[in-house]
């Protein structure tokens, strides 16, 4: 696939919670050669039985039609929305991220995590642990920043995305 | 009654009587052992024992596209549903609306790795438009009207429902859902009325318009093959249909141009390369039909009607889009274009239509029969001549064959022609001749099969004889793969590596051993007589039709060539190369 036009696009569909939903969703994706760079998925409505499924995919225009599309035409999928297009919206991304270190790199590690905001929920004489929330783009430069500050695991959400503004979805 | 309690089979075989299913494609084993006992001695529903699960996927596509109904299969746990497979994505390919019922173990043995255990969901979830695992005895009923509202709604489909053992031991109250919907899933029938008549606006004013219709105005229903009968007559236009939509419009007419695509005839490829407008009607923009993308068809406009909008701009840009059903679309553009008064007249369109017969008069499907050997394409054209004034449905394998019965044969009406097109499955003729047997018991049904296909499923030889189904096999048999022969030979220097069918039965004395009718042909002046033959005879038949081994089918849109560029014959081979990345292509 050449480079023109691949764009990131954050894709929200709404699916019924029933087992092998997410494996089908999944499957199309793999089946058909489709990116996934990161998905979660919860259940956001218990009475209906409603799950949501964000998934961060990136590919031309005509490749992220065929996305949704294809997605459209599953029998569980409610609706999907491609928040990337569709208008504003407010895109997060939750991170835990251990950083074992002494001396000045722990010192500069917890300088780092202050500016950042992110918050320590788990500390030992050696580690810590930063809890961080934001975009992406966020997360991965104090992700590249705790690198060399002695980063050890780093455990990712993946981006959850809503559209600004009163209307659903 | 819908309050009493029934097992789990019976709730099935009452869920399928209220579906308006006559006819069910199975074979038994451990896991359906209830619903097989339920089956036992009621007359209400009529079970074809099949010899291989694939052969009864397989009867129930030729059933459904026989007839336009939902194909049934039961099929048992374990190797019973991975047997299935095959027809499932068979019908998948070709958009053929199945329900297949298997077996599975009791749910507290599931993921266990039990006798006859298979993650049927797991495999089959890419195989199938939808797929469920009932777990629950009150579900049952919803989800077995479910899956054939599924199977039949939009681009039809196959659907899986998966059905553990206890769960047809348990009892429950049925439930009649039988006009339920899915509460999300709503195909979009009805075409935006914008696009349509910006289609009609364009149409109107072609220059050089030609009409592609392929496997949705089948799907779509007998409306849709007389909506485009009305439509092509009253615009004038040109038409050519894909491999899947033959029959959707009358053969004869002289305003068809023939197949269209890899072996599709000359004119009609083209047609579609230098047309100004092209109408798909219920196509998909197949490899096999658009050749090299990146040229085909350059200087068109293109308006898509498709029931499923993941197949729009899936690969081929099109500038007018329309969701819908195609009756339901053709129906509107037909009433758009009168109260538009859009036609320009046949005077309009006199100088397309004599470029067109230029290129017809180059007779690309002509070939030389002699009086020595058989020619495979005079085999199927004397087939055709002798069979074109009864109600004849014709079925066929895959390969060589396959084209020359669709460059031959002229099909008048829609539901005549089963043949598997996008998966291209070898073995699949001659059980869905079957299917379409039982459907039409009167009728003649024909399956046009290679040798090497007919290897693949002959055991289903003895379900025709067990239920008295007088199919006819027609052998064409040239002892080799004939298509893997001829991309051999063009592309592989020759090199039949693996393609000559070795150790062939008799295949006279295979069928008497079935207590059917053996027939053979090997010379020219044979084939009048042994056709006849095999028409008169009242049981099965497999005629074996002894054809020139080397005979090459033309023409031929090389794979990654533009399709314009097409081999009309064996002296246009050695020009031609095939690039690099042709070669990678199947």
């Amino acid at each position: 696939m050449t480079d023109e036009n691949v764009a990131r696009h954050t894709i929200s569909i709404l699916v019924d919670n029933e087992p092998g939903v997410l494996a089908r969703v999944i499957g199309l994706f793999s089946g058909r050669g489709y990116n996934i760079e990161s998905l979660t998925v919860a259940e956001v409505d218990a009475a209906d039985a409603l799950s949501r499924i964000t998934v961060v995919t990136s590919g031309t225009p005509m490749i992220i039609e065929q996305i949704k599309a294809q997605l459209g035409r599953l029998v569980p999928v409610h609706r999907v929305a491609d928040l990337t297009e569709d208008g504003p919206c407010v895109e997060r991304e939750l991170a835990l991220v251990k950083v074992s270190g002494s001396g000045e790199k722990r010192v500069e590690s917890l300088r780092i995590a202050d500016i950042f905001r992110a918050q320590v929920v788990d500390s030992t004489n050696e580690s810590f642990v930063f809890q961080m929330t934001g975009s992406t783009e966020k997360l991965n430069a104090f992700i590249d920043l705790m690198g060399p500050l002695g980063l050890v695991d780093i455990s990712r959400t993946g981006a959850v995305a809503i559209s600004r503004g009163r209307d659903p979805f | 009654m819908s309050d009493r309690e029934m097992t789990g089979a019976e709730i099935v075989l009452k869920a399928l009587e209220d579906q308006d299913v006559e006819v069910i494609f199975g074979y038994p084993g451990g896991a359906v052992l209830p619903i097989y006992d339920a089956l036992f001695g009621q007359n209400a529903l009529r079970h074809i024992l099949v010899r291989h699960e694939q052969g009864a996927t397989h009867a129930a596509e030729g059933y459904a596209r026989s007839t336009g109904k939902v194909g049934v299969v039961l099929v048992t746990s374990g190797p019973g549903a991975t047997n299935a497979v095959t027809g499932l994505t068979d019908a998948l390919m070709d958009s053929v609306p199945i329900v297949c019922l298997t077996g599975q173990v009791p749910t507290h043995l599931i993921g266990n790795d039990a006798f006859q255990e298979a993650d049927t969901v797991g495999i089959t979830r890419s195989c199938t438009k939808h797929n469920y695992l009932v777990k629950d005895i009150a579900d049952l009923s919803r989800i077995l009207h479910e899956a054939f509202f599924v199977a039949r709604s939009g681009r039809p489909g196959p659907v899986v429902v998966d059905l553990p053992k206890d769960i047809l031991m348990a009892k429950a109250a049925y439930k009649n859902h039988a006009s339920a919907q899915h509460r999300t899933y709503r195909p979009q029938l009805k075409g935006e009325q914008k696009a349509i008549e910006a289609a009609v606006d364009l149409l109107g004013k072609a220059e050089r318009p030609l009409v592609y219709f392929g496997g949705g105005v089948i799907n779509s229903g007998p409306a849709a093959s007389q909506l485009l009968d009305q439509f092509m007559h009253m615009t004038g236009f040109p038409c050519t249909a894909t491999l899947m939509g033959l029959g959707g419009f009358p053969a004869s007419d002289p305003q068809f141009l023939g197949m269209v695509g890899m072996h599709g005839t000359y004119e009609s490829n083209m047609a579609m390369y230098h047309c100004d407008v092209m109408l798909n009607i219920g196509a998909r923009f197949d490899d096999r039909v658009t050749g090299l993308l990146s040229e085909f068809s350059p200087g068109s406009k293109k308006i898509h009607i498709d029931v499923d909008r993941s197949s729009i701009n899936k690969s081929v840009r099109v500038d007018v889009p329309i969701v819908g059903d195609v009756a339901h679309v053709l129906e509107d553009m037909i009433r758009v274009w009168k109260a538009r008064q859009a036609s320009q007249g046949t005077e309009a369109l006199r100088p397309w239509w004599e470029r067109i017969a230029e290129w017809q008069a180059r007779d690309c499907l002509r070939y030389d029969q002699g009086d020595k050997v058989i020619k495979p394409q005079y085999a199927i054209q004397r087939l055709y001549e002798a069979t074109k004034d009864r109600e004849t449905y014709i079925t066929t394998e895959v390969g060589q064959h396959q084209m020359w019965a669709a460059q031959l044969f002229k099909f008048e009406k829609p539901n005549r022609w089963m043949t598997s097109g996008g998966l291209g499955t070898m073995g699949y003729g001659f059980p869905a001749a079957i299917g379409v047997q039982v459907a039409h018991p009167d009728a003649l049904v024909i399956d046009i099969a290679g040798e090497a296909s007919f290897m693949m499923n002959l055991q289903e030889m003895s379900t025709a004889c067990q239920h008295g189904l007088p199919v006819k096999v027609f052998v064409i048999n040239n002892l080799y793969m004939g298509m893997v022969r001829q991309w051999q030979e063009l592309l592989h220097g020759g090199r039949y590596s693996e393609s000559y069918t070795s150790a062939l039965p008799d295949f006279v004395k295979l069928a008497e051993s079935f207590g059917a009718v053996g027939l053979r042909a090997d010379k020219p002046n044979q084939v009048d007589d042994v056709i006849a033959e095999m028409i008169a005879a009242d049981g099965p038949v497999i005629a074996d039709i002894r054809v020139d081994p080397e005979e090459n089918c033309f023409p031929m849109i090389p794979s990654g060539a533009p399709h314009n560029k097409m081999l009309l014959g064996p002296a246009d081979s050695g020009e031609t190369p095939i690039s690099e990345e042709g070669m990678v292509l199947v």
